[in-house]
């Protein structure tokens, strides 16, 4: 049987990851095919609601990743994103999503090689962990529910 | 429907070579919405960029996706070329398959896969696109320069000749900053007032500059090109268009023992006094913290002898308001205070003195003419000790950085004591002599070996009194560590260079980020070291960092280039990707619902509570307004509202789940 390959949603800041992964790719630095790039302005625009919602979609982990704390371009986007990526932790317990599939990072725009390190990190952790089947197993669950109660 | 086109590139063979771009355009052509969908050799080149403009036309595409480089490479690029098709550049967007997947993967079916997913994304989110339009800013083409010394006086002088209004706010009495306190200056030994002077008279006089001295900024409002300033122009208690200057008030105030600050305390003003002789404007000031009249209600010594009755012991401070598009921050530095240096008796031994007071000594302009003298008895030293790195590079005095300036100053003043003073013996302690600059080095071999100044390389420990002579205890690093003690009449330390008093507050006034030793902080270190983060204001001099003359010129005359290109223009054109908050028809107006926690959230204060009302004039609620001259457009505000209120124009709520929705 052919290894997993888990599908892997990256959100991340214009300004430091993108470009630190537009690095990655400058420097010719080979990584897992795994991950798909989402631009944003600032880690700060990242709604933690796009998260859930990459899991509705299937992904089996989730990376954000921004400036290191105090290079943000916006000066303080990063650290609203740490602080409601800290409550959000919390209830990711609480929800029963598993924390150890969203991987946090601060890449810089000079790190092409960090980059490229975190993607396969990810990719090694989440293959790891295996496919996210308690979350895809919800999406029958509800639409049973649905039919029950529609009309 | 939409009708989207892709457009994927080769970038000759770096996507090509990895990604199977036919295969991508044939898979995008099946998309719903793409009407068109092809790959060629460069996109980007002459003809590629005419294959877009001419399908925009034929096809009548309302969205753009091209598959290529990095945005931050060509996205400008391809924008436009949809913008003189008659295509909203911002309906143009692109998907990232060389530095993102072709040129970090290996040639393989996954390789393709994920650069069909990049772009099907992209065509996800260009459908949800909305035209943009970039927004404009009108300029008040007045600029505002805080800091009359040399940076200021620069900043000022070159904004005013490139044909712009200035206004110019100095702190103390008069203008001229430190230089003007100088004797004369590192590598020439020109006279700092000498060349100093005629630009402080020009400022003056400058038709486009107008001067508040004795003034402050007290707040400031809105962003670049249309900042709202209030000026806080502190009580002279003399009325400045009566006054002539004429000093009679100055020579017959009773009060004469004031430690003068423009002497660093060496020298004595009155109460009613003007800073030094060339000081501009020449119009006294009235110390109310010293004045007899304001201390005991009795005196008035100087309203008797005016002869123009210009004083004013009623006249209040006045706040002014002025429009102003842009700010040059000039404010300077200071030097490390006595506190700071208990094992070197600065403070207690009267001649233990820092490097601005030694250049009022050596000044012709000073309290002993120029002549060479000890503060204690006024008798000429015969030997005199220079430390250099006086607290800079010393991370127990909080002050790991070097002062830049001192190595230069100390071998100035080593000179300048042995042309004044030829038996005399003078040593200098250093760290390291650090002279790089035009003809710096030279200057310190000079001193060394025309003026045979003695350089020995260590560190002070301490200096003590004895029998009228300051010992000065050490050691000289470059043989062996050995101790010396020199037995000394003066000591001059070159004390650090330090932020100015009140530089933080003054940066919190202006939204302006400053490093951890309260200096200005530039927008980028490399390329854009006289700008900040903060749009609109500009940074010239040693309130950025310790600098030189030479420097702070050529960094004020940068400031002020900036300033000028600003004002070349009308108007400011923004990228319009900003965060708005919905404004719906009556009854709500606004799904808003005024919490306000947007409102601390944003880094730029870029949003305010605005009324809503209805028609009779009654509020209906309270909603948040975001101004679109300050939006930088982080979305920080989008994550954060709870009812989804806010959105960012160009990565939409919309947008970006379109995106995520496609993969």
């Amino acid at each position: 049987m052919a290894e997993f390959e888990p599908k892997i949603i990256a959100f991340v800041c214009n300004w430091c990851t993108y470009t630190g992964a537009d690095l990655t790719g400058t420097s010719r630095i080979k990584h897992a095919t795994n991950v798909r790039i989402i631009r944003l302005p600032c880690t700060g625009r990242i709604d933690f609601m796009l998260l859930m919602k990459a899991f509705a979609r299937g992904a089996d982990g989730v990376i954000v990743s921004g400036c290191h704390p105090n290079d943000c371009h916006y000066t303080s986007g990063n650290f609203h994103a740490r602080r409601r990526w800290i409550l959000f932790r919390s209830l990711l317990n609480f929800m029963g999503v598993d924390a150890r599939r969203i991987i946090f990072s601060w890449v810089s725009a000079a790190e092409g090689a960090k980059w490229a390190e975190v993607v396969n990190t990810a990719v090694k952790e989440i293959r790891a962990l295996g496919p996210y089947d308690e979350y895809k197993n919800l999406a029958p669950i509800r639409a049973s529910w649905r039919t029950e109660h529609a009309g | 429907m939409s009708r989207i086109g892709v457009f994927v590139c080769h970038c000759g063979e770096n996507i090509s070579a990895t990604v199977d771009c036919a295969g991508v355009a044939e898979a995008m052509s099946r998309v719903p919405g793409v009407v068109h969908s092809v790959d060629y050799k460069y996109m980007c080149s002459d003809p590629g960029q005419t294959m877009i403009k001419d399908a925009i036309k034929e096809k009548k595409l309302d969205g753009v996706v091209v598959s290529a480089c990095s945005p931050h490479m060509h996205e400008p690029t391809f924008r436009r070329a949809c913008a003189e098709a008659g295509l909203n550049p911002y309906l143009c967007e692109m998907a990232n398959i060389r530095e993102h997947c072709s040129w970090v993967h290996e040639k393989s079916e996954a390789t393709t896969l994920k650069a069909i997913d990049l772009v099907h994304k992209m065509v996800e989110k260009v459908k949800k696109n909305q035209p943009l339009y970039s927004i404009k800013v009108p300029v008040t083409k007045t600029a505002l320069v805080l800091g009359g010394g040399i940076a200021g006086i620069q900043a000022a002088l070159d904004i005013a000749n490139a044909g712009h209004k200035v206004v110019m706010v100095e702190r103390s009495p008069s203008i001229g900053g430190h230089m003007s306190q100088l004797s004369e200056t590192f590598p020439t030994l020109d006279c700092s007032q000498c060349i100093l002077t005629p630009r402080m008279v020009e400022v003056a006089q400058h038709p486009n500059i107008t001067l508040y001295t004795y003034s402050e900024l007290e707040s400031m409002d809105g962003f670049i090109g249309n900042f709202k300033v209030r000026i806080r122009k502190k009580a002279r208690c003399v009325d400045e268009k009566l006054c002539t200057g004429c000093g009679l008030c100055t020579t017959k105030c009773p009060t004469k023992k004031i430690p003068s600050e423009f002497n660093e305390g060496l020298g004595m003003r009155s109460a009613i006094y003007v800073p030094f002789p060339q000081a501009v404007p020449n119009k006294p000031v009235i110390d109310k913290t010293q004045c007899t009249f304001f201390l005991k209600g009795k005196c008035k010594v100087c309203e008797k002898v005016c002869p123009t009755k210009a004083i004013r012991y009623d006249q209040e401070d006045e706040i002014i308001e002025v429009d102003i598009g842009a700010i040059v921050l000039a404010t300077g530095f200071n030097v490390l205070g006595a506190e700071h240096f208990p094992e070197y008796g600065y403070g207690r031994y009267r001649d233990v003195i820092q490097g601005l007071q030694f250049e009022r000594i050596a000044s012709a302009s000073g309290p002993t003419s120029g002549a060479i003298r000890r503060p204690s008895d006024g008798t000429e030293p015969e030997t005199i000790v220079f430390i250099a790195c006086a607290g800079s590079r010393d991370e127990a005095k909080g002050i790991p950085y070097c002062s830049k300036i001192c190595c230069m100053y100390t071998a100035k003043h080593a000179m300048l004591y042995k042309h004044k003073v030829h038996h005399g013996k003078a040593y200098v302690f250093y760290m390291d002599i650090r002279a790089g600059g035009k003809m710096y080095e030279e200057f310190v071999r000079r001193a060394i070996e025309e003026d045979d100044v003695k350089y020995i390389r260590g560190r002070v420990s301490r200096i003590y009194e004895e029998d009228g002579k300051l010992i000065v205890k050490g050691a000289d690093t470059l043989l062996g560590h050995q101790a010396i003690e020199i037995r000394a009449d003066m000591v001059v330390l070159a004390s650090a260079a330090v932020a100015n008093d009140g530089a933080e507050e003054l940066a919190q006034k202006l939204h302006v980020s400053y490093d951890p030793y309260h200096f200005f902080a530039e927008a980028h270190p490399k390329l854009r070291p006289v700008e900040t983060n903060t749009a609109g204001i500009f940074l010239a001099g040693a309130c950025q960092a310790p600098r030189d003359i030479p420097e702070t010129v050529s960094q004020a005359s940068g400031a002020a280039s900036k300033v000028a290109a600003l004002f070349s223009q009308s108007e400011l054109t923004r990228e319009p990707v900003i965060a708005v908050v919905n404004r719906i028809a009556p009854p709500l107006y606004s799904t808003c619902t005024g919490c306000a926690l947007c409102v601390p959230a944003c880094p730029y204060q870029a949003i305010e509570m605005e009324e809503i009302k209805n028609r009779d004039g009654v509020v209906v609620k309270r909603a948040a307004k975001i101004n679109p001259g300050l939006c930088q457009g982080c979305g920080t505000c989008v994550a954060l509202c709870r009812v989804k209120a806010i959105d960012l124009q160009g990565f939409s709520n919309e947008q970006v789940f379109a995106e995520l929705m496609a993969l």
